[in-house]
């Protein structure tokens, strides 16, 4: 009697580290560290990239004579402040798109989580079996390098001297630009009731710009107020068009009676620089199977543009706004070298978007 | 709790039969002044104003003395005298000295050309004190654009405030707007900018391996030059897709270097205002 009490003790012990191990994921890391198929390969690489162990992985290609390592670690990591440098790869998913005895392909959706929200990242991967084990041919960045060079650039910058606090009562301030919402359209999500639209600094020089509204119901009271926060470009350089988004979750249009507007402009410091073109606009519909309008981004200015934000207007027929997407560019724009991009739309605004007009924002990470 | 003091003071005072004073009327804020009394003996004088109230021992029937610097601002000041036998009051008032300071709000700071009534120009007038002259007094407006000849107006104040509606110039450049009475004499600065583009039009000319497209100078309807840093936005539509460059306008012109593939359509617009299109034909 007196030994069957640690047995059970133990025996408790042992069933509970075992539950323990099975509920942490323990089979799943254990399968983890084999890389018998494509699949399981894929994973294992993913999941050391996940926990930084970048040496592992790097290992784990099958063409590490045609790949930099510190490249390779600088597509996760980021550089030169773009968004993954702030970012952190929360999760992947693997799909075998097709697999034969020697070779495979399969579907790596990257999962990160950055400082401006969810960014998701697909991306086609090639594996080769070598002996028993398989190895991920890594793409080789074909990318030509930009030559060191000095770069002239004069474009004009605007810098701001307000009235002083010591200035007497009277003493002239410079006033804040003149911005105008130039269209505006409420539009009914499943969801949500979404304000689109675009504005114009009309005035001589830079803008800071966001646009407020305020839903107002049958009897001209308040329902909800809500700003376009990042679905705009804040930084408007005289007569630029910025289009804006401002959504109001669960909400039905019906409810509304009116909508308030408002666009508030700063006077701010600001330079012309840098010039971002947007070539090869296409809406197409991707490799998942949604509907997005891609592109490529590129710098014509000599300075690197940290995190590239990209803003489009879509219009119909008639020339009104019927949706503003939006979406970060996780990589930093260096001069000359084209970054692709893709943004989302729905399907169903899809099949009315007539035009489209893409603008693009920057942001730049301060030390 | 002052203004319950006073009012205990100035009734204590007016029940009283006592020591009178005898100050001035009406005076000219930051002047001095002597006020009269009569009685005898140790006398206690209060002086109550606008945003001062002082107290001090006086002699009864002898002049008392206001410093100036007790009279600077404009409004009703009661004069209180307490002596053994009682207490007197008198009220005098202190009008704004002479018109020597000006307030000068111009609005706005930057006009389009040829607008319109679009700048105001809005002068307080006040004295050396900081107080509102409430009479009419002539304020003389003076506008001297950049390289133009000064003109000026005059305008009557009304309850201290003196006013101009201004139509800004055809031609750009800072405009002086003055304002002057007595020494005073403020100047602002208003700046007159481009209005929006006018005819805007594009070229196209092959460089090294690419279509550069630059607009013609680009001006407003009275000829002036839209300010360099204007967003000027290329729209390229070939078989490669759409490219899309917003270009802030350098010395006049914005110009960008393009590639096309086969044939092109390129618009141009600045803000909401559109220019012409071109076709091009580029290479394979």
């Amino acid at each position: 009697m007196k030994r069957v009490l640690p047995l059970t003790l133990a025996v408790l012990t042992v069933a509970l580290i075992i539950i323990a191990w099975f509920q942490s994921g323990g089979v799943e890391r254990r399968a983890l560290q084999s890389a018998s198929t494509p699949q399981q390969a894929a994973r294992l690489m993913l999941s050391q990239i996940q926990s930084h162990k970048f040496d592992a992985a790097y290992n784990r290609l099958a063409n590490r004579n045609e790949v930099d390592e510190n490249s390779f670690i600088r597509e996760f990591t980021g550089s030169y402040g773009s968004l993954l440098t702030i970012s952190s790869l929360e999760g992947f998913d693997v799909g075998v798109l097709h697999a034969t005895d020697e070779e495979a392909t399969v579907r790596a959706k990257f999962h990160y989580a950055t400082g401006v929200g969810p960014l998701d990242d697909t991306r086609d991967l090639t594996l080769q079996r070598t002996g028993d084990t398989w190895k991920v041919v890594w793409p080789v960045d074909s990318r030509a390098k930009l030559p060191p060079q000095v770069i002239p650039v004069n474009y004009l910058r605007w810098d701001v001297i307000s009235r002083g606090s010591s200035d007497d009562w009277g003493v002239q301030n410079v006033d804040s630009p003149q911005v105008r919402i130039v269209s505006m359209n409420a539009i009914q999500r499943p969801d949500s009731v979404v304000l689109v639209g675009e504005v114009v600094n009309e005035d001589s020089v830079p803008a800071y710009v966001n646009v407020g509204a305020t839903l107002l119901g049958p009897n001209d009271e308040e329902l909800a107020q809500e700003s376009s926060f990042d679905k705009i470009a804040h930084t408007l350089l005289p007569r630029q068009v910025s289009p804006y988004r401002i959504d109001f979750p669960n909400m039905r249009l019906d409810k509304i009676k009116n909508v308030r507007m408002d666009a508030k402009a700063l006077l701010i410091a600001a330079s012309a620089d840098p010039v971002i073109a947007i070539d090869q606009q296409k809406l197409e519909t991707d490799a998942l199977g949604k509907k997005v309008l891609s592109g490529k981004l590129t710098n014509q200015s000599g300075q690197i543009v940290s995190i590239p934000h990209v803003i489009a207007a879509y219009y119909d027929s008639n020339g009104k706004v019927i949706w503003v997407s939006d979406g970060y560019v996780a990589q930093a724009l260096l001069p000359q070298t084209p970054v692709p991009f893709a943004v989302d739309l729905p399907p169903d605004v899809a099949k009315n978007v007539q035009t489209y007009r893409v603008i693009v924002n920057h942001f730049e990470l301060t030390t | 709790m002052r203004n319950t003091f006073s009012i205990l003071i100035v009734l204590f005072a007016s029940l009283a039969g006592a020591a009178e004073i005898h100050p001035p009327a009406q005076v000219s804020a930051g002047n001095s002044i002597t006020i009269p009394s009569s009685g005898s003996g140790d006398a206690t004088f209060y002086l109550l104003g606008p945003t001062m109230a002082n107290k001090r021992k006086v002699q009864a029937g002898s002049d008392i003395t206001v410093d100036s610097e007790q009279l600077e601002h404009a409004g009703v000041y009661t004069a209180v005298l307490c002596a053994s036998d009682g207490c007197s009051s008198a009220r005098f008032l202190v009008n704004p000295a002479a018109p020597n300071r000006l307030s000068f709000l111009v609005h706005p700071s930057r006009v389009p050309v040829d607008s319109p009534n679009r700048i105001s120009a809005v002068a307080f007038v006040q004295d050396n004190f900081h107080n509102f002259v409430l009479k009419p007094e002539a304020v003389k407006f003076s506008v001297q654009p950049k390289d133009g000849k000064e003109i000026s107006a005059m305008r009557n104040s009304e309850n201290g405030v003196a006013w101009v509606r201004l139509s800004s110039a055809k031609k750009e450049g800072p405009a002086r707007l003055g304002a002057s009475i007595g020494k005073a004499n403020e100047v602002r600065i208003v700046q007159q900018v481009a209005a929006d583009a006018c005819n805007l039009r594009i070229k196209a000319s092959r460089a090294k391996k690419d279509f550069v497209i630059e607009t013609d100078p680009v001006k407003d309807c009275s000829g002036n030059s839209v300010p360099d840093g204007t967003v000027v936005s290329f729209t390229k539509m070939d078989a490669t897709g759409k490219a899309t460059v917003d270009v802030p306008i350098k010395r006049g012109v914005a110009k960008v270097e393009l590639p096309i593939q086969g044939q092109a359509k390129i618009t141009v617009a600045s803000g909401v205002v559109t220019g012409n299109e071109l076709e091009v034909a580029g290479g394979e």
